[in-house]
């Protein structure tokens, strides 16, 4: 009963909002500014991207783009107001005008970003979904897995990805699809599944989450791709921009050497590349609608690329997931930002 | 009152007189409340359609023909990935249907007997039913099936150590699996022999209650027509020459295969619901009783009735004139909290449509309205058939 009121007041709020959303359609940068805080949907809890910590702070690399904006436009990096959305409430929060910015590991996929009213603007992290299953059982690749039972989390692309690679490969499984991420792995931990798919990173998580994290293990095969990467309202390409180039900003920071840490140094540093991303020549910051040390900012206050990947599901975090495709392109990686010029 | 004949007197009526008139002025003010009302409904309608075009939202129904993509781990009718949109709906309203008729009927019989108990004589008997309705309502229904559901999944064994039970039945944490019936030719001549039963026991009962009212004398009814309905199937199951097979569940790789089997999911659920509702209707059915005045009671007594029997034929079907409507409303709310089903991953409507179709087409508002729809419908038809029931099962006032 109380889904189908939450339902309800989803659509509720999608019709109301759609009102208000037509005021804020063209320029979300306006309304943020005036408002004084950043709305940003993130995950309700997922280590390394979006959880808060003990102390009710909340962290991760989803949640460290959220950051970045902030202090692009507020050139402080506390002023988000962050909303904790389910995988099903994501799309209709954005829509609705009831968050600026969605930071919350989503897919991009061709029909989120052309048919509902969705904005991708990039890709913060590279992922693909896999398989953990139980050590026990001795397996080796996800095609060992005819007959098993999967759980799955609904409200994601996981639930067409699994059934495709079961359909491609002639195996037979059963889904059990859960609407929250803890009952899908409470229900997967107490045996009611042989196998939990979801993207890797996510089971790298759950995997430390676990009561025995070395009971589980990630199967090697990745079925999908999965660019997970921020998202505006379709029709406000101002707001897209500052969103896409706060992340490039972050790409490029790594790339050229510049870090939180000797940013100030780098301050006075001949190299135009630098000069020009942190607003000493040219005025890059007019274009986005920001002041010209946009990227001083997100810098200074939550770092590069690197620092960021690091600190939340890097090697500096309990994680510790390889950089792999997420390395910068001149390092075999994927991670590539056009230049600032 | 007085001054009322006073107006009346006036001969010609102008317009102002008019606007004072109460029936005017209520019609005048109804019809612009309905007017008003429309116009808001057609501007939200509207407003809508246009603020989805305008940021580019898909909305329609088309997508109900497309190809839905995903599975779904329980199903009464057929269905697989490659189906549409609209028959992956089907499958949920069916599983919906499924636990939300079964729920009422368990929920019903452990109600009434509850109830019952509660007005006991024994002492252990009427506060063990007490303690059972003051635990059981005083909770969220959604912990009872968080309750009930981690109850089963942490108690229960994986398939390879799975409990065995008579007639090769298989419980562990993957649900029950059953031997599946698989009728032979033949076996036509079940359902045939069961609808003779069924007919030939409703006019023996017409004619021992007409033959009881002529001359008073007794039929045993009840023996009859367990033995019309139970012996004539079984015999004609023997003349058919035992025309069933069965599909006995095997282990096989990770899990139990072929059989019936039944989720835990849906176990958790159903018993959830049900017990939920039935410590409703234990006080429904309670307060129903006794609500019937002593004097019945007394008065059977006085004829010569036992407890049981009078509380059977005299008691019941006058507590019955108070208990239906709110046992519909029950009826009601179970089905409606069957929605709660997708917290511990049963495939109902909710999860199938307003959940994973909802998410992959991206379009809330159809998806939501639709299922809104459908828990109307079946609501209203569940109390249309009750208030039936209730007209039928109404005494004739004296």
């Amino acid at each position: 009963m109380t889904f189908l009121i939450k339902g309800g007041l989803v659509a509720v709020v999608a019709l109301a909002g759609s009102v208000s959303a037509v005021f804020a359609q063209t320029k979300t940068l306006d309304t943020v500014k005036a408002r004084g805080t950043l709305n940003c949907g993130v995950n309700t809890g997922l280590a390394g991207f979006s959880a808060p910590d003990d102390k009710g702070q909340w962290g991760g690399l989803d949640v460290d783009l959220c950051k970045a904006v902030a202090a692009a436009i507020f050139k402080d990096p506390t002023k988000v107001k962050y909303v904790p959305l389910t995988a099903k409430e994501r799309f209709t929060a954005l829509q609705s005008g009831e968050v600026d910015l969605l930071s919350r590991n989503t897919t991009w996929t061709m029909s989120r970003d052309t048919s509902s009213g969705l904005n991708f603007a990039g890709v913060n992290y590279y992922d693909g979904q896999g398989f953990m299953v139980k050590k026990s059982l001795g397996l080796k690749s996800a095609k060992e897995l005819n007959g098993a039972t999967v759980c799955v989390q609904t409200g994601t692309t996981t639930e067409l990805n699994v059934t495709d690679f079961f359909r491609t490969n002639k195996l037979d499984y059963k889904p059990v699809v859960f609407e929250k991420l803890d009952e899908t792995v409470a229900a997967y931990n107490s045996g009611r599944c042989d196998a939990f798919t979801s993207d890797v990173s996510q089971l790298y998580s759950e995997r430390l989450k676990s009561p025995k994290p070395d009971e589980n293990v990630v199967l090697p095969d990745v079925i999908s791709k999965e660019p997970l990467g921020p998202v505006v309202r379709q029709g406000d390409s101002g707001w897209a921009n500052v969103v896409r180039w706060t992340h490039f900003a972050m790409v490029n920071a790594e790339e050229l050497g510049v870090s939180s840490k000797n940013i100030d140094e780098m301050l006075a540093s001949a190299n135009p590349e630098i000069k020009r991303m942190l607003g000493k020549e040219g005025d890059f910051g007019k274009g986005l609608g920001l002041e010209n040390d946009w990227a001083y900012q997100i810098i200074k206050g939550v770092g590069n690329y690197a620092e960021a990947f690091d600190r939340n599901v890097g090697a500096g975090s309990r994680l510790g997931i390889a950089r792999g495709q997420n390395a910068l392109w001149n390092k075999g990686g994927q991670q590539y930002a056009p230049p600032i010029r | 009152m007085t001054d009322l004949p006073i107006s009346v007197e006036k001969p010609r009526r102008s317009i102002v007189d008019m606007i004072y008139d109460p029936a005017t002025r209520g019609l005048i003010f109804q019809v612009l409340l309905v007017v008003a009302l429309f116009a808001l409904g057609y501007e939200i309608v509207t407003n809508t359609i246009a603020n989805l075009k305008k940021q580019n939202i898909a909305s329609g129904f088309d997508f109900l023909g497309r190809t839905a993509g995903f599975d779904i781990g329980q199903r009464l009718i057929d269905y697989a990935p490659t189906d549409s949109y609209l028959r992956a709906f089907w499958v949920g309203l069916c599983n919906t249907l499924l636990v939300a008729a079964i729920g009422i009927v368990f929920a019903t019989v452990i109600g009434f007997i509850v109830g019952i108990a509660r007005l006991s004589q024994n002492w252990l008997i009427s506060r063990l039913a007490l303690v059972f309705v003051e635990v059981v309502r005083n909770m969220p229904p959604l912990l009872t099936l968080f309750l009930f559901y981690f109850a089963f999944l942490k108690t229960l064994p994986g398939p390879k150590q799975s409990i065995q039970l008579p007639f090769s039945s298989v419980l562990n944490v993957r649900g029950l699996s059953l031997p599946m019936p698989i009728w032979q030719p033949g076996s036509w001549l079940i359902p045939v022999a069961l609808a003779i039963g069924i007919i030939a026991s409703i006019v023996v009962g017409r004619w021992a209650s007409a033959r009881r009212i002529a001359t008073g004398q007794q039929f045993p009814v009840l023996w009859t027509t367990l033995g019309l309905i139970i012996g004539l199937p079984l015999l004609a199951f023997l003349a058919a020459g035992l025309p069933v097979t069965f599909d006995y569940p095997v282990l096989k790789g990770f899990n139990y295969q072929g059989g019936l089997v039944i989720l835990p999911e849906f176990m958790a659920l159903l018993i959830g619901l049900t017990i939920y509702t039935a410590s409703f209707i234990a006080e429904i059915v309670r307060s129903g009783i006794q609500g019937v005045s002593k004097g019945q009671k007394e008065a059977a007594a006085a004829l010569g009735f036992r407890p049981g029997l009078a509380m059977r034929l005299v008691v019941l079907p006058q507590a019955m004139r108070i208990v239906i409507p709110p046992l519909t409303n029950q009826y009601l709310n179970l089905t409606k909290n069957s929605s709660l089903a997708i917290a511990i991953g049963y495939p109902d409507l909710v999860s199938v449509f307003a959940g994973t179709v909802l998410n992959n087409t991206n379009q809330a508002i159809e998806c939501i309205v639709i299922t809104m729809g459908v828990y109307l419908v079946i609501s209203l038809v569940t109390s249309f058939f009750m208030n039936w029931f209730n007209t039928r099962m109404a005494l004739v006032e004296r």
